[in-house]
């Protein structure tokens, strides 16, 4: 019982104060690939610090509710995934707050939030059945949906699901919300959407959804993480080089179009799948 | 604690919004010249937002005139308090060569209060810097008030 107030703790506090360092390291690396300085790696607290002592402007309260569903529901997904539950409740509960932040920016009349709503749509639309399949694959590799059962394994995920880690990160980019995915909002607001499904939050509840995404970062690094689950080395060494490879790929790729996305991830997606299932079962 | 770290950050992260009255686009350049890795503002916190609910300083260049000092003034009262104004170049800050033309408003404190003046035909990339940091200043100032 006091392990899990431990864990759930370190899931409430420690997680989100992780994706802000990470969220930092990746502007200053970003900033090197441009031969720039760049802001220093704490300046994602700085800027959510700041965000909360601005004033409240609020178009209706339906922004607030949403702001707050979607860190609640961003929070709880990674409390759940500390304490090692079910991956399918896992991707239930961050659902809801993707859906949440879709109904925020469709609840103002603002042309840039309901373009925003209507692409971030898509995006959900994009990642959450390969999502979906990474999970289901994991369960027919080690069959169990359960945690701590899959951290049981004997030999890494990886060698067994090696495409299914290309997928994984797929959906890594586009909840991420990196180049060549980052069409619903960018990390460059002054851009032709004016951010988007963002574009109507401000002070406070922007930064409660900054931090929400904090707490989604670490969460899918988390998922990544499972794929080699039997040596902690290992297992930092695999974040390591996925993170790089995420901010490599969106210092080098320009955006495309949601058409793009969806063909491209769900035919890539979908193919990468079924070879590897298939060779999962040629194997057994 | 908390407030103090609140305070300490909001001169950490300022973000500018840029907004043309009209100008030649001599200072439109140069202050997105501050972006560019010569200047790279960013290493102060700085990011340039295209949203007035983001941003927390208005940068004006150009004259205004009659057409656009609504625009101006609305994009002003969607900025979230604490806000500052900083008008950029001759035009900015009082309407420079133009100023006796028939559709001249004036400069941008004729039409909302302006924080810190930076002069220049264009202002250089520096003066625009020393500008936003003396804005930062009066900000805190402000808030402290």
């Amino acid at each position: 019982m006091t392990t899990e107030i431990i864990l759930i703790l370190i899931a409430v506090i420690v997680a989100p104060l992780l994706g802000g360092l990470i969220s930092g390291i990746d502007r200053k690396l970003t900033a090197w690939f441009q031969s720039r300085q760049g802001p220093p790696i704490t300046q994602g607290f700085f800027d959510v610090a700041k965000l909360f002592g601005k004033e409240k402007m609020a178009a209706n309260p339906w922004i607030i509710f949403c702001a707050w569903v979607y860190l609640v529901a961003a929070a709880l997904s990674v409390v759940l995934f500390f304490l090692q539950s079910d991956l399918l409740l896992i991707f239930f509960v961050q659902a809801i707050g993707a859906v949440f932040m879709v109904i925020g920016a469709m609840s103002v009349p603002s042309p840039y939030s309901q373009v925003g709503a209507q692409r971030e749509l898509i995006q959900i639309l994009t990642y959450e059945p390969l999502l979906i399949l990474v999970f289901v694959s994991i369960y027919l590799a080690t069959g169990s949906f359960q945690i701590d059962q899959i951290m049981q394994v004997e030999q890494p995920l990886l060698f067994k699901l090696p495409l299914m880690f290309i997928v994984l990160g797929y959906a890594l980019t586009i909840k991420l919300r990196k180049s060549p995915f980052d069409f619903s909002t960018s990390h460059h607001g002054h851009q032709e959407l004016v951010k988007g499904v963002l574009t109507e939050y401000s002070g406070p509840f922007l930064g409660l959804v900054e931090v929400a995404h904090w707490y989604e970062t670490i969460l899918v690094l988390g998922l990544c993480a499972l794929f080699w689950s039997t040596n902690i080395l290992a297992m930092i060494a695999l974040l390591v080089v996925t993170y790089l490879a995420e901010i490599i790929i969106d210092n080098t790729m320009a955006r495309m179009t949601w058409r793009w996305m969806l063909k491209y991830v769900w035919s890539v997606g979908l193919a990468l799948s079924f070879v590897n299932l298939i060779w999962l079962y040629a194997k057994v | 604690m908390l407030k103090s770290f609140i305070k300490k950050s909001r001169v950490k992260s300022p973000w500018i919004m840029h907004f043309d009255c009209g100008s030649c686009n001599g200072c439109d350049i140069e202050t997105l010249a501050c972006l560019t890795p010569v200047y790279d503002i960013e290493r102060f916190g700085i990011v340039n937002v295209g949203n007035p609910k983001h941003a927390d300083i208005l940068l004006v260049t150009g004259t205004v005139n009659h057409r656009n000092k609504k625009v101006l003034k609305n994009l002003y009262d969607q900025m979230p308090e604490p806000k500052a104004v900083i008008a950029i170049g001759a035009c900015g800050t009082s309407g420079g060569v133009f100023r006796e033309a028939y559709n001249v408003v004036g400069g941008v404190d004729k039409v909302i209060p302006v924080d810190v003046y930076v002069p220049g035909c264009p202002a250089k990339p520096e003066a625009i810097i020393d500008g936003v940091v003396l804005g930062l200043q009066k900000f805190a100032e402000k808030v402290e008030g």
